[in-house]
Protein backbone atom coordinates (compact mmCIF):
# COMPACT_ATOMS: atom_id res chain seq x y z
CA UNK A 1 0.00 0.00 0.00
CA UNK A 2 0.98 3.38 -0.77
CA UNK A 3 0.49 5.43 2.23
CA UNK A 4 1.79 8.81 0.19
CA UNK A 5 -0.92 7.91 -2.13
CA UNK A 6 -3.49 6.88 0.57
CA UNK A 7 -2.93 10.24 2.41
CA UNK A 8 -3.49 12.39 -0.72
CA UNK A 9 -6.54 11.16 -1.34
CA UNK A 10 -7.77 11.14 1.90
CA UNK A 11 -6.59 14.55 2.20
CA UNK A 12 -9.12 15.48 -0.43
CA UNK A 13 -11.99 14.40 1.98
CA UNK A 14 -9.99 15.35 5.05
CA UNK A 15 -8.26 18.50 4.25
CA UNK A 16 -7.38 18.28 8.36
CA UNK A 17 -5.76 14.79 7.85
CA UNK A 18 -2.16 15.98 8.41
CA UNK A 19 -3.49 17.58 11.29
CA UNK A 20 -4.90 14.61 12.79
CA UNK A 21 -1.62 13.03 12.91
CA UNK A 22 0.23 14.80 16.30
CA UNK A 23 3.41 16.68 16.29
CA UNK A 24 4.28 16.45 12.42
CA UNK A 25 4.13 18.99 9.81
CA UNK A 26 3.17 17.73 6.77
CA UNK A 27 6.47 19.08 4.92
CA UNK A 28 8.34 16.26 7.69
CA UNK A 29 5.88 13.36 7.85
CA UNK A 30 7.56 11.24 5.58
CA UNK A 31 11.04 12.40 6.33
CA UNK A 32 10.59 12.74 9.94
CA UNK A 33 9.06 8.54 10.04
CA UNK A 34 11.17 5.61 10.01
CA UNK A 35 8.98 2.84 8.20
CA UNK A 36 8.12 1.19 11.02
CA UNK A 37 6.49 4.03 12.75
CA UNK A 38 4.16 4.28 9.18
CA UNK A 39 3.53 1.09 10.07
CA UNK A 40 2.33 1.79 13.20
CA UNK A 41 0.55 5.23 11.99
CA UNK A 42 -1.33 4.01 8.89
CA UNK A 43 -4.03 1.91 11.01
CA UNK A 44 -4.63 5.50 12.82
CA UNK A 45 -5.16 7.18 9.74
CA UNK A 46 -7.42 4.59 8.40
CA UNK A 47 -9.51 4.40 12.18
CA UNK A 48 -9.88 8.08 11.37
CA UNK A 49 -11.30 8.60 7.96
CA UNK A 50 -13.73 5.16 9.03
CA UNK A 51 -14.75 6.98 12.82
CA UNK A 52 -15.39 10.61 11.25
CA UNK A 53 -18.44 10.38 10.45
CA UNK A 54 -19.50 9.51 14.13
CA UNK A 55 -17.18 12.49 15.30
CA UNK A 56 -15.18 10.06 17.59
CA UNK A 57 -15.06 6.41 18.18
CA UNK A 58 -17.45 6.08 21.58
CA UNK A 59 -20.46 7.95 18.86
CA UNK A 60 -20.29 4.16 17.18
CA UNK A 61 -23.55 2.44 17.14
CA UNK A 62 -23.42 0.06 20.46
CA UNK A 63 -24.10 -3.18 17.99
CA UNK A 64 -20.97 -1.73 16.09
CA UNK A 65 -18.39 -1.69 18.53
CA UNK A 66 -20.05 -4.82 20.06
CA UNK A 67 -18.80 -6.27 16.75
CA UNK A 68 -15.84 -4.74 16.60
CA UNK A 69 -14.47 -5.82 19.75
CA UNK A 70 -15.67 -9.52 19.09
CA UNK A 71 -13.49 -9.04 16.17
CA UNK A 72 -10.27 -7.77 18.00
CA UNK A 73 -10.69 -10.76 20.47
CA UNK A 74 -10.47 -13.07 17.52
CA UNK A 75 -7.44 -11.08 16.12
CA UNK A 76 -5.66 -10.88 19.75
CA UNK A 77 -6.11 -14.64 19.60
CA UNK A 78 -4.76 -15.36 16.11
CA UNK A 79 -2.03 -12.55 16.43
CA UNK A 80 -0.84 -13.95 19.92
CA UNK A 81 -0.88 -17.86 17.86
CA UNK A 82 1.49 -16.79 15.73
CA UNK A 83 3.63 -14.42 17.00
CA UNK A 84 4.42 -17.41 19.48
CA UNK A 85 5.09 -19.38 16.88
CA UNK A 86 7.28 -17.09 15.01
CA UNK A 87 10.25 -18.44 12.67
CA UNK A 88 10.46 -21.41 15.32
CA UNK A 89 12.36 -24.24 13.84
CA UNK A 90 9.21 -26.86 13.28
CA UNK A 91 7.69 -24.44 10.89
CA UNK A 92 9.81 -25.83 7.29
CA UNK A 93 11.29 -23.47 5.15
CA UNK A 94 8.89 -23.64 2.66
CA UNK A 95 5.93 -22.06 4.58
CA UNK A 96 7.86 -19.34 6.50
CA UNK A 97 6.97 -16.79 4.40
CA UNK A 98 3.43 -17.54 4.48
CA UNK A 99 3.01 -17.70 8.15
CA UNK A 100 5.14 -14.62 8.29
CA UNK A 101 2.76 -12.93 6.52
CA UNK A 102 -0.32 -13.77 8.40
CA UNK A 103 1.43 -13.28 11.72
CA UNK A 104 1.54 -9.33 10.20
CA UNK A 105 -1.36 -9.76 9.01
CA UNK A 106 -3.30 -10.50 12.33
CA UNK A 107 -1.24 -7.68 13.98
CA UNK A 108 -2.25 -4.45 11.67
CA UNK A 109 -5.86 -6.03 12.14
CA UNK A 110 -4.99 -5.87 15.93
CA UNK A 111 -3.44 -2.45 15.37
CA UNK A 112 -6.56 -1.43 13.20
CA UNK A 113 -9.56 -2.23 15.22
CA UNK A 114 -7.75 -0.68 18.48
CA UNK A 115 -7.42 2.47 16.44
CA UNK A 116 -11.36 2.20 15.67
CA UNK A 117 -12.13 1.69 19.47
CA UNK A 118 -9.86 4.04 20.53
CA UNK A 119 -10.52 3.67 24.73
CA UNK A 120 -13.58 1.64 24.34
CA UNK A 121 -11.21 -1.37 23.15
CA UNK A 122 -11.73 -4.81 25.24
CA UNK A 123 -8.30 -5.58 26.70
CA UNK A 124 -6.31 -8.67 25.62
CA UNK A 125 -7.23 -11.75 27.06
CA UNK A 126 -4.39 -14.00 28.05
CA UNK A 127 -4.27 -17.01 26.16
CA UNK A 128 -3.46 -20.75 26.78
CA UNK A 129 -2.19 -22.42 22.91
CA UNK A 130 -2.48 -25.70 24.03
CA UNK A 131 -6.08 -25.37 24.46
CA UNK A 132 -6.41 -26.46 28.32
CA UNK A 133 -4.60 -29.76 27.54
CA UNK A 134 -5.97 -30.60 24.48
CA UNK A 135 -2.98 -29.98 22.34
CA UNK A 136 0.75 -30.72 23.87
CA UNK A 137 2.67 -29.86 21.07
CA UNK A 138 1.69 -26.65 19.75
CA UNK A 139 4.71 -25.13 19.35
CA UNK A 140 6.78 -27.82 18.67
CA UNK A 141 5.12 -30.17 15.92
CA UNK A 142 4.28 -28.38 12.46
CA UNK A 143 1.45 -30.88 11.93
CA UNK A 144 -0.33 -29.80 15.18
CA UNK A 145 0.70 -25.61 14.61
CA UNK A 146 -0.75 -25.97 11.30
CA UNK A 147 -3.94 -27.62 12.05
CA UNK A 148 -4.74 -24.82 14.86
CA UNK A 149 -4.06 -22.42 12.55
CA UNK A 150 -6.30 -23.53 9.71
CA UNK A 151 -8.98 -24.08 11.84
CA UNK A 152 -8.36 -20.35 13.39
CA UNK A 153 -8.08 -19.30 10.11
CA UNK A 154 -11.50 -20.94 8.68
CA UNK A 155 -13.00 -20.29 12.10
CA UNK A 156 -12.15 -16.61 11.92
CA UNK A 157 -13.86 -16.54 8.32
CA UNK A 158 -17.08 -17.48 9.70
CA UNK A 159 -17.32 -15.28 12.43
CA UNK A 160 -16.74 -12.10 10.33
CA UNK A 161 -19.46 -13.06 7.68
CA UNK A 162 -21.64 -13.84 11.01
CA UNK A 163 -21.23 -10.49 11.62
CA UNK A 164 -21.20 -8.50 8.05
CA UNK A 165 -25.36 -7.59 8.35
CA UNK A 166 -24.86 -6.08 12.49
CA UNK A 167 -21.93 -3.62 10.62
CA UNK A 168 -25.02 -2.43 8.26
CA UNK A 169 -25.54 1.18 10.18
CA UNK A 170 -21.77 1.86 9.33
CA UNK A 171 -20.96 1.34 5.49
CA UNK A 172 -17.74 2.20 5.64
CA UNK A 173 -16.46 0.06 8.43
CA UNK A 174 -18.88 -3.10 6.87
CA UNK A 175 -16.30 -2.63 3.97
CA UNK A 176 -13.01 -2.62 5.91
CA UNK A 177 -14.86 -5.83 7.50
CA UNK A 178 -15.76 -7.35 4.47
CA UNK A 179 -11.95 -6.86 3.30
CA UNK A 180 -10.30 -8.53 6.21
CA UNK A 181 -12.94 -11.18 6.03
CA UNK A 182 -11.36 -11.93 2.64
CA UNK A 183 -7.64 -11.85 3.94
CA UNK A 184 -8.56 -14.60 6.67
CA UNK A 185 -10.06 -16.55 3.67
CA UNK A 186 -6.90 -15.78 1.94
CA UNK A 187 -4.88 -17.11 4.69
CA UNK A 188 -7.24 -20.30 5.17
CA UNK A 189 -6.72 -21.41 2.14
CA UNK A 190 -3.10 -21.04 1.56
CA UNK A 191 -2.85 -23.21 5.47
CA UNK A 192 -5.39 -25.71 3.73
CA UNK A 193 -3.50 -26.52 0.72
CA UNK A 194 -0.08 -26.52 2.85
CA UNK A 195 -1.92 -29.67 4.80
CA UNK A 196 -2.45 -31.54 1.66
CA UNK A 197 -5.98 -30.27 1.76
CA UNK A 198 -8.39 -28.48 -0.48
CA UNK A 199 -8.51 -24.61 0.13
CA UNK A 200 -12.18 -25.06 0.13
CA UNK A 201 -14.14 -26.25 2.79
CA UNK A 202 -16.30 -29.64 2.07
CA UNK A 203 -18.82 -31.46 4.36
CA UNK A 204 -19.29 -30.06 8.03
CA UNK A 205 -16.77 -32.34 10.14
CA UNK A 206 -13.58 -31.67 11.16
CA UNK A 207 -12.65 -35.23 9.60
CA UNK A 208 -13.19 -34.17 6.51
CA UNK A 209 -10.96 -31.08 6.91
CA UNK A 210 -7.56 -33.77 7.66
CA UNK A 211 -8.47 -32.33 11.94
CA UNK A 212 -9.31 -34.07 14.87
CA UNK A 213 -12.94 -34.59 15.97
CA UNK A 214 -12.12 -31.71 18.67
CA UNK A 215 -12.76 -29.09 15.86
CA UNK A 216 -15.82 -31.08 15.05
CA UNK A 217 -17.95 -27.32 16.05
CA UNK A 218 -15.63 -25.22 13.67
CA UNK A 219 -17.16 -26.70 10.73
CA UNK A 220 -20.55 -27.75 11.76
CA UNK A 221 -22.90 -26.54 9.16
CA UNK A 222 -20.39 -26.43 6.00
CA UNK A 223 -22.09 -29.55 4.66
CA UNK A 224 -25.68 -27.13 3.65
CA UNK A 225 -26.18 -27.17 0.40
CA UNK A 226 -29.49 -25.19 0.57
CA UNK A 227 -28.92 -21.41 -0.37
CA UNK A 228 -31.81 -18.83 -0.85
CA UNK A 229 -34.34 -21.66 -0.15
CA UNK A 230 -32.78 -22.93 -3.00
CA UNK A 231 -31.15 -26.50 -2.80
CA UNK A 232 -28.30 -26.41 -5.65
CA UNK A 233 -27.87 -30.19 -4.75
CA UNK A 234 -31.19 -30.54 -6.48
CA UNK A 235 -31.38 -27.85 -8.83
CA UNK A 236 -28.24 -29.17 -10.64
CA UNK A 237 -28.61 -32.59 -10.44
CA UNK A 238 -28.87 -33.24 -14.15
CA UNK A 239 -25.49 -31.47 -14.40
CA UNK A 240 -22.80 -34.43 -14.20
CA UNK A 241 -19.70 -31.58 -13.50
CA UNK A 242 -21.66 -30.84 -10.52
CA UNK A 243 -21.12 -32.87 -6.95
CA UNK A 244 -22.83 -32.51 -3.55
CA UNK A 245 -19.12 -32.00 -2.22
CA UNK A 246 -18.96 -29.01 -4.56
CA UNK A 247 -22.32 -27.32 -3.95
CA UNK A 248 -21.26 -27.61 0.07
CA UNK A 249 -17.68 -25.92 -0.85
CA UNK A 250 -19.34 -23.55 -2.85
CA UNK A 251 -20.38 -21.70 -0.38
CA UNK A 252 -18.32 -20.56 3.58
CA UNK A 253 -21.18 -20.53 6.10
CA UNK A 254 -21.57 -18.10 8.78
CA UNK A 255 -20.98 -18.59 12.97
CA UNK A 256 -22.85 -17.08 15.68
CA UNK A 257 -21.24 -14.58 18.00
CA UNK A 258 -22.30 -17.39 20.73
CA UNK A 259 -20.68 -20.26 18.98
CA UNK A 260 -17.34 -18.78 18.02
CA UNK A 261 -16.69 -17.79 21.72
CA UNK A 262 -18.01 -21.29 23.01
CA UNK A 263 -15.48 -22.43 19.95
CA UNK A 264 -12.32 -20.35 21.24
CA UNK A 265 -12.97 -20.63 25.21
CA UNK A 266 -10.38 -23.43 25.53
CA UNK A 267 -7.68 -21.05 23.86
CA UNK A 268 -8.96 -18.38 27.40
CA UNK A 269 -6.39 -19.11 29.88
CA UNK B 1 13.68 -17.75 0.35
CA UNK B 2 12.45 -16.02 -3.11
CA UNK B 3 10.18 -12.48 -2.41
CA UNK B 4 7.86 -12.18 -5.11
CA UNK B 5 5.98 -9.28 -3.43
CA UNK B 6 6.91 -6.65 -6.14
CA UNK B 7 6.50 -9.28 -9.53
CA UNK B 8 4.88 -7.18 -11.87
CA UNK B 9 1.41 -7.86 -12.96
CA UNK B 10 0.10 -9.68 -15.58
CA UNK B 11 -1.16 -7.16 -17.97
CA UNK B 12 -1.67 -3.62 -18.66
CA UNK B 13 -5.49 -3.91 -17.38
CA UNK B 14 -4.25 -5.25 -13.84
CA UNK B 15 -1.42 -2.83 -13.47
CA UNK B 16 -4.26 -0.42 -13.61
CA UNK B 17 -6.05 -2.44 -11.39
CA UNK B 18 -3.19 -2.14 -8.69
CA UNK B 19 -2.56 1.47 -9.02
CA UNK B 20 -5.96 2.24 -8.52
CA UNK B 21 -6.52 0.18 -5.80
CA UNK B 22 -5.51 2.57 -2.60
CA UNK B 23 -8.35 5.47 -4.08
CA UNK B 24 -10.72 2.68 -4.15
CA UNK B 25 -10.21 1.51 -0.93
CA UNK B 26 -10.24 5.28 0.57
CA UNK B 27 -13.26 5.91 -1.76
CA UNK B 28 -15.04 3.11 0.04
CA UNK B 29 -13.80 4.30 3.43
CA UNK B 30 -14.95 7.66 2.83
CA UNK B 31 -18.27 6.52 1.56
CA UNK B 32 -20.22 7.65 4.36
CA UNK B 33 -18.71 11.09 4.07
CA UNK B 34 -20.23 11.40 0.37
CA UNK B 35 -17.93 13.46 -1.83
CA UNK B 36 -15.09 11.32 -2.50
CA UNK B 37 -17.48 8.08 -3.83
CA UNK B 38 -19.51 10.60 -6.01
CA UNK B 39 -16.25 11.75 -7.99
CA UNK B 40 -15.21 8.06 -8.33
CA UNK B 41 -18.44 7.24 -9.67
CA UNK B 42 -18.40 10.23 -12.08
CA UNK B 43 -14.98 9.74 -12.99
CA UNK B 44 -15.49 5.80 -14.35
CA UNK B 45 -17.91 4.67 -17.53
CA UNK B 46 -21.18 3.19 -16.21
CA UNK B 47 -21.91 1.81 -19.90
CA UNK B 48 -18.88 0.52 -21.78
CA UNK B 49 -19.17 0.07 -25.45
CA UNK B 50 -16.78 -2.30 -27.28
CA UNK B 51 -14.07 -0.90 -29.21
CA UNK B 52 -11.95 -2.27 -31.55
CA UNK B 53 -13.39 -4.79 -34.05
CA UNK B 54 -16.16 -6.89 -32.40
CA UNK B 55 -19.61 -5.67 -32.82
CA UNK B 56 -21.64 -4.55 -30.16
CA UNK B 57 -24.39 -6.88 -28.87
CA UNK B 58 -27.58 -5.77 -27.34
CA UNK B 59 -27.90 -3.68 -24.53
CA UNK B 60 -28.22 -5.25 -21.36
CA UNK B 61 -29.75 -2.77 -18.54
CA UNK B 62 -29.21 -4.07 -14.75
CA UNK B 63 -31.51 -3.06 -12.52
CA UNK B 64 -31.30 -0.78 -9.44
CA UNK B 65 -30.63 -1.24 -5.60
CA UNK B 66 -30.36 -4.95 -4.04
CA UNK B 67 -31.66 -6.82 -7.52
CA UNK B 68 -29.31 -4.87 -9.45
CA UNK B 69 -26.68 -5.97 -7.33
CA UNK B 70 -27.54 -9.10 -7.72
CA UNK B 71 -27.92 -8.90 -10.88
CA UNK B 72 -24.03 -7.67 -10.81
CA UNK B 73 -22.95 -10.38 -9.23
CA UNK B 74 -24.82 -12.84 -11.68
CA UNK B 75 -23.07 -11.01 -14.49
CA UNK B 76 -19.80 -11.74 -12.87
CA UNK B 77 -20.62 -15.09 -11.82
CA UNK B 78 -21.83 -15.82 -15.68
CA UNK B 79 -18.30 -14.53 -16.74
CA UNK B 80 -16.36 -16.87 -14.38
CA UNK B 81 -18.40 -19.85 -14.50
CA UNK B 82 -18.12 -19.52 -18.59
CA UNK B 83 -13.96 -19.72 -18.59
CA UNK B 84 -13.55 -22.07 -16.51
CA UNK B 85 -15.95 -24.29 -19.04
CA UNK B 86 -13.70 -23.70 -21.46
CA UNK B 87 -10.58 -24.51 -19.73
CA UNK B 88 -12.32 -27.78 -18.81
CA UNK B 89 -13.60 -27.95 -22.35
CA UNK B 90 -10.30 -27.10 -24.23
CA UNK B 91 -7.64 -28.74 -21.22
CA UNK B 92 -4.52 -27.22 -22.06
CA UNK B 93 -2.10 -29.96 -23.21
CA UNK B 94 -0.50 -32.33 -20.88
CA UNK B 95 -3.09 -30.86 -17.77
CA UNK B 96 -2.04 -32.62 -14.94
CA UNK B 97 -4.80 -35.03 -12.78
CA UNK B 98 -3.88 -32.38 -10.00
CA UNK B 99 -4.89 -29.62 -12.16
CA UNK B 100 -7.87 -31.02 -13.89
CA UNK B 101 -9.25 -31.53 -10.74
CA UNK B 102 -8.65 -28.06 -9.86
CA UNK B 103 -10.34 -26.51 -12.06
CA UNK B 104 -13.31 -28.66 -12.02
CA UNK B 105 -13.47 -27.63 -8.39
CA UNK B 106 -13.52 -24.24 -9.33
CA UNK B 107 -15.38 -24.47 -12.58
CA UNK B 108 -18.02 -25.80 -10.48
CA UNK B 109 -18.11 -23.94 -7.77
CA UNK B 110 -18.97 -21.03 -10.10
CA UNK B 111 -21.48 -23.05 -12.08
CA UNK B 112 -23.41 -23.14 -8.74
CA UNK B 113 -23.17 -19.68 -7.73
CA UNK B 114 -24.36 -19.02 -11.59
CA UNK B 115 -27.46 -21.24 -11.10
CA UNK B 116 -28.05 -19.56 -7.55
CA UNK B 117 -28.29 -16.19 -9.44
CA UNK B 118 -29.68 -17.33 -11.86
CA UNK B 119 -32.46 -18.78 -10.32
CA UNK B 120 -32.84 -15.23 -7.97
CA UNK B 121 -32.62 -12.86 -11.04
CA UNK B 122 -32.47 -14.60 -14.22
CA UNK B 123 -35.18 -12.79 -15.13
CA UNK B 124 -33.42 -9.20 -15.52
CA UNK B 125 -30.54 -10.75 -16.71
CA UNK B 126 -30.12 -13.14 -19.83
CA UNK B 127 -27.74 -15.44 -20.24
CA UNK B 128 -25.13 -14.00 -21.23
CA UNK B 129 -22.04 -14.65 -24.42
CA UNK B 130 -18.47 -14.14 -24.22
CA UNK B 131 -15.56 -13.38 -26.13
CA UNK B 132 -12.67 -15.26 -24.45
CA UNK B 133 -10.31 -15.04 -27.81
CA UNK B 134 -7.58 -12.95 -26.04
CA UNK B 135 -6.91 -15.71 -23.77
CA UNK B 136 -4.82 -18.55 -25.10
CA UNK B 137 -6.42 -21.75 -23.36
CA UNK B 138 -3.54 -23.75 -24.78
CA UNK B 139 -1.13 -22.46 -21.99
CA UNK B 140 -1.47 -23.36 -18.71
CA UNK B 141 0.92 -19.92 -17.37
CA UNK B 142 -1.85 -17.52 -19.54
CA UNK B 143 -4.91 -19.85 -18.04
CA UNK B 144 -3.76 -18.83 -14.57
CA UNK B 145 -2.90 -15.16 -15.22
CA UNK B 146 -6.60 -15.09 -16.55
CA UNK B 147 -8.12 -17.24 -13.43
CA UNK B 148 -6.09 -15.14 -11.14
CA UNK B 149 -7.80 -11.86 -12.82
CA UNK B 150 -10.89 -13.34 -12.74
CA UNK B 151 -10.67 -14.28 -8.91
CA UNK B 152 -9.06 -11.17 -7.88
CA UNK B 153 -11.98 -9.21 -9.86
CA UNK B 154 -14.64 -11.18 -8.40
CA UNK B 155 -13.42 -10.59 -4.74
CA UNK B 156 -12.97 -6.91 -5.15
CA UNK B 157 -16.71 -6.63 -6.56
CA UNK B 158 -17.82 -8.35 -3.88
CA UNK B 159 -16.01 -6.75 -0.89
CA UNK B 160 -16.53 -3.21 -2.54
CA UNK B 161 -20.61 -3.64 -3.32
CA UNK B 162 -21.58 -5.21 0.27
CA UNK B 163 -21.91 -1.82 1.69
CA UNK B 164 -24.69 -0.89 -0.89
CA UNK B 165 -26.98 -3.90 0.18
CA UNK B 166 -30.26 -2.79 2.06
CA UNK B 167 -31.17 -6.50 2.83
CA UNK B 168 -29.14 -8.03 5.35
CA UNK B 169 -29.78 -12.12 4.07
CA UNK B 170 -28.44 -10.35 0.48
CA UNK B 171 -25.49 -9.65 2.17
CA UNK B 172 -24.48 -12.65 4.29
CA UNK B 173 -25.26 -14.63 0.89
CA UNK B 174 -22.92 -12.75 -0.91
CA UNK B 175 -20.25 -12.93 2.06
CA UNK B 176 -20.81 -16.67 2.15
CA UNK B 177 -19.36 -16.60 -1.82
CA UNK B 178 -16.43 -13.91 -1.54
CA UNK B 179 -14.59 -15.81 0.92
CA UNK B 180 -14.73 -18.70 -1.88
CA UNK B 181 -13.90 -16.63 -4.45
CA UNK B 182 -11.10 -15.82 -2.24
CA UNK B 183 -9.75 -19.33 -1.59
CA UNK B 184 -9.69 -19.90 -5.36
CA UNK B 185 -7.75 -16.89 -5.60
CA UNK B 186 -4.89 -17.73 -2.72
CA UNK B 187 -4.91 -21.26 -4.26
CA UNK B 188 -4.18 -19.61 -7.83
CA UNK B 189 -1.75 -17.29 -6.73
CA UNK B 190 0.06 -20.06 -4.46
CA UNK B 191 0.10 -22.17 -8.11
CA UNK B 192 1.79 -19.31 -9.54
CA UNK B 193 4.03 -18.34 -6.75
CA UNK B 194 4.97 -21.59 -4.52
CA UNK B 195 5.60 -21.07 -1.18
CA UNK B 196 5.48 -17.20 -1.19
CA UNK B 197 3.69 -14.73 0.40
CA UNK B 198 2.00 -14.63 -3.39
CA UNK B 199 -1.23 -15.55 -1.79
CA UNK B 200 -1.59 -12.60 0.31
CA UNK B 201 1.69 -10.34 -0.28
CA UNK B 202 1.39 -6.69 -0.43
CA UNK B 203 -0.04 -6.34 -4.63
CA UNK B 204 -2.89 -7.94 -2.83
CA UNK B 205 -3.76 -7.61 0.74
CA UNK B 206 -2.31 -4.18 2.38
CA UNK B 207 0.69 -4.67 4.14
CA UNK B 208 -0.23 -2.02 7.05
CA UNK B 209 -3.90 -2.26 7.52
CA UNK B 210 -4.58 -6.32 6.31
CA UNK B 211 -7.19 -5.32 4.29
CA UNK B 212 -8.03 -7.85 1.06
CA UNK B 213 -8.99 -6.23 -2.84
CA UNK B 214 -12.23 -4.13 -2.94
CA UNK B 215 -13.32 -2.36 -6.04
CA UNK B 216 -16.42 -0.35 -6.81
CA UNK B 217 -19.03 -1.90 -9.12
CA UNK B 218 -17.40 1.40 -11.83
CA UNK B 219 -14.26 -0.45 -11.76
CA UNK B 220 -15.46 -3.72 -11.97
CA UNK B 221 -17.74 -3.20 -15.10
CA UNK B 222 -15.40 -2.44 -17.71
CA UNK B 223 -13.24 -4.79 -16.93
CA UNK B 224 -15.97 -7.26 -17.23
CA UNK B 225 -17.52 -5.93 -20.17
CA UNK B 226 -14.00 -6.56 -22.35
CA UNK B 227 -15.39 -10.16 -22.13
CA UNK B 228 -18.68 -10.01 -22.98
CA UNK B 229 -20.81 -9.86 -26.34
CA UNK B 230 -23.68 -7.71 -25.32
CA UNK B 231 -23.21 -4.23 -24.04
CA UNK B 232 -23.86 -3.63 -19.89
CA UNK B 233 -25.74 -0.66 -18.99
CA UNK B 234 -25.29 -0.41 -15.20
CA UNK B 235 -26.07 3.66 -15.34
CA UNK B 236 -29.36 3.28 -13.22
CA UNK B 237 -28.13 0.75 -11.09
CA UNK B 238 -24.90 3.28 -10.06
CA UNK B 239 -27.03 6.01 -9.32
CA UNK B 240 -29.10 4.07 -7.77
CA UNK B 241 -26.20 3.04 -4.83
CA UNK B 242 -25.83 5.56 -1.93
Amino acid sequence: MNLQNILSEIEKVDGEIFDRLAHVSRRGLFSSLTKKTIAVAAPAIMASALTKAYGQSSALPQGVKDVLNFALTLEYLEYRFYDAGRNLSMIPNDYKAAFELIRQHEEVHVRLLKSVLGAEAVAEPKFDFSAKGTFTDTFTNFATFSAIAQTLEDTGVRAYKGQAANLMPAPAILQVALQIHATEAAHAANVRYMRGQKGWITGGTAAMQGLPAVVDGNYAGEENVTQAGVNLVSALAGDSRITADMVSQAFDEILTKDQVLTLVTPFLA
Amino acid sequence: MENVTNRPEATPSEVAAASRRSFLRVAGAAAVTGGLLSACSNADQTSVTPSGARAAGPTVALPTGDVGILAFAYVLEQLEAAFYEMILAKPYPNMSSTDKQLWADIGGHEIIHRALFKAAVGSAVPDLTFNFSSIDFNNRADVLIHAEAFEKTGVGAYNGAGKYIKNADYLTLAGKIVSVETRHHSIIRELQYPHSDAFAGPSIVTSDTGLHLAYEPTFVLPIAQKYINETLDASALVSSLA
